[in-house]
């Protein structure tokens, strides 16, 4: 069978390396998707208890990464960062043009993206906690760091979860633009296998697929996480 | 800063905005278009219309509109009752490529929305109308669909904003609209900061202006929120 043969993982099948693809894509993601946490609790952070400037610095960083394609921030960080690099090896001593490597580089822009996704994630669920609750850990004396430890964490977390699904979706389809860099994600894989056998309506068709068992696979790992969050909560309207 | 190579810069990306914008509003009423016969489907008694139309949306949103699109350009030729059709001449055009893709994409995400809004038209407004005898399109023109829309506008409002970054994707299949231009100029000059700054400051002011649309939109057709202004001395 001439499909088995192409999509299999024999010599001649691109299966194999399909998967890889999915799982370099899933790899960028889950990167992305730590680098994002970083920079959205701390633009959340400056946007809730900041100052005037830390809050105007906050807000112009969800504007901006939230309302520029995502495709001008990859090009943005892997142009840019490797014009940095080629100037630090410069400095270094080393002539000629240096790349940033295209994972690092996919990486860190879809990590950029969904920071200020996350940013607003993590403000809405920090101000879904009830005022009284952190004005109780006040009253009995809990200083700022044990109050935001076992008060604002554990319900920022588990108000967030859904949130955090949806960003964790946007991730996994922005990780397709990284394709453009170069590096060998399920995107790109297709594109190569497409170009290579001259079938691309069966490899974007098989790549599409692979996206779907990614984002329904993980659709319901979320969905589970956020009932065994809230196992403790009493059920309420709209739960998962 | 060098502001003549900014200036420059920004005359060459203005050019392009045409581009964006055409992308922006074809794909837009189009796959409007669209997911208002999808939503029909989903909402609809019989099993096999609504299954089709749960499983468009699940492809659709499940999967990235790269990919959606080089099935589009790429995969539709390949085949020969395509390419010997009276459409090849139109899917020949990358630009109508991006746009069906565009459409056919955005159409499974506002479908979604719409049946959200749909979901948050009072029952009790359906009996009313029922009762005074209204049914079928009537029922749907007067009562059903504003209501609906004005539901489904805030988060409708943010899939326009998706989509004005989604006409980015169209570079990628040849079509020279702001994102694949400033691509070109970042490849040429190697100064990516500068152009980076320029493309930018556009998508930004045009989600704004679109928000700002959005915005006013949703403030004249929720009068009755308000409430009434005192006429009196």
């Amino acid at each position: 069978m001439w499909l088995i043969e192409v999509l299999g993982f024999g010599q001649k099948g691109w299966g194999g390396l399909l998967i890889a693809g999915a799982v370099m894509t899933l790899c960028v993601t889950i990167v992305a998707l730590l680098i994002g946490a970083v920079v959205g609790t701390l633009v959340a952070w400056a946007k809730l208890s900041g100052g005037g400037v830390l809050r105007t610095l906050g807000n112009a960083y969800t504007t901006v990464f939230r309302g520029v394609p995502e495709l001008l921030i990859i090009y943005l960080v892997y142009f840019g960062g490797s014009g940095a690099v080629t100037a630090i090896g410069r400095y270094l001593g080393y002539e000629g043009f240096l790349g940033l490597p295209s994972f690092a580089a996919g990486a860190l822009a879809v990590g950029i993206i969904s920071g200020a996704y996350q940013a607003e994630v993590y403000r809405g669920a920090f101000l879904a906690i009830p005022k009284g609750e952190l004005e109780a850990a006040e009253a009995i004396g809990m200083h700022r760091g044990l109050r935001f430890r076992r008060i604002i964490a554990p319900q920022v977390l588990r108000f967030a979860i859904p949130g955090i699904g949806n960003v964790w979706q946007l991730s996994l389809k922005d990780s397709a633009l990284v394709s453009v860099t170069g590096l060998a994600d399920l995107m790109r894989t297709s594109q190569v296998a497409a170009g290579s056998t001259r079938q691309y309506f069966l490899f974007f068709i098989a790549g599409g697929c692979l996206y779907l068992i990614l984002t329904s696979l993980s659709d319901r790992l979320f969905t589970r996480a956020e009932r065994r969050a809230n196992r403790s909560m009493p059920s309420s309207f709209g739960q998962a | 800063m060098d502001f003549a190579f900014i200036f420059q810069t920004m005359k060459t990306l203005l050019a392009a905005v045409p581009m964006t914008l055409g992308l922006f509003f074809l794909s837009v009423s189009s796959g409007g278009l669209l997911a208002l016969l999808i939503v029909w489907m989903r909402v609809a008694k019989n099993p096999i219309l609504s299954n089709f139309a749960k499983g468009y949306i699940f492809v659709f949103r499940g999967s990235p509109l790269l990919i959606q699109m080089f099935l589009v350009f790429y995969g539709l030729g390949q085949f020969g009752f395509i390419r010997y059709s009276f459409l090849w001449p139109f899917l020949r055009e990358p630009f109508v490529c991006a746009v069906l893709s565009l459409a056919l994409c955005t159409a499974g995400y506002s479908a979604e929305i719409f049946r959200g809004g749909l979901r948050a038209v009072p029952a009790r407004e359906i009996e009313a109308a029922r009762s005074i005898g209204m049914s079928g399109f009537l029922l749907v023109r007067r009562i059903i669909g504003p209501i609906a829309f004005r539901h489904a506008l805030p988060a409708y409002s943010t899939e326009i904003v998706m989509m004005v970054k989604s006409t980015a994707l169209a570079s990628l299949v040849t079509v020279w609209e702001v994102t694949g231009v400033a691509q070109r100029l970042i490849s040429q000059t190697y100064r990516t900061m500068e152009v980076f700054l320029c493309a930018a400051v556009i998508y930004l002011v045009l989600n704004f202006l679109i928000l700002q649309a959005m915005a006013l939109l949703e403030y004249r057709l929720s009068h009755h929120r308000r409430a009434a202004v005192s006429r009196l001395p």
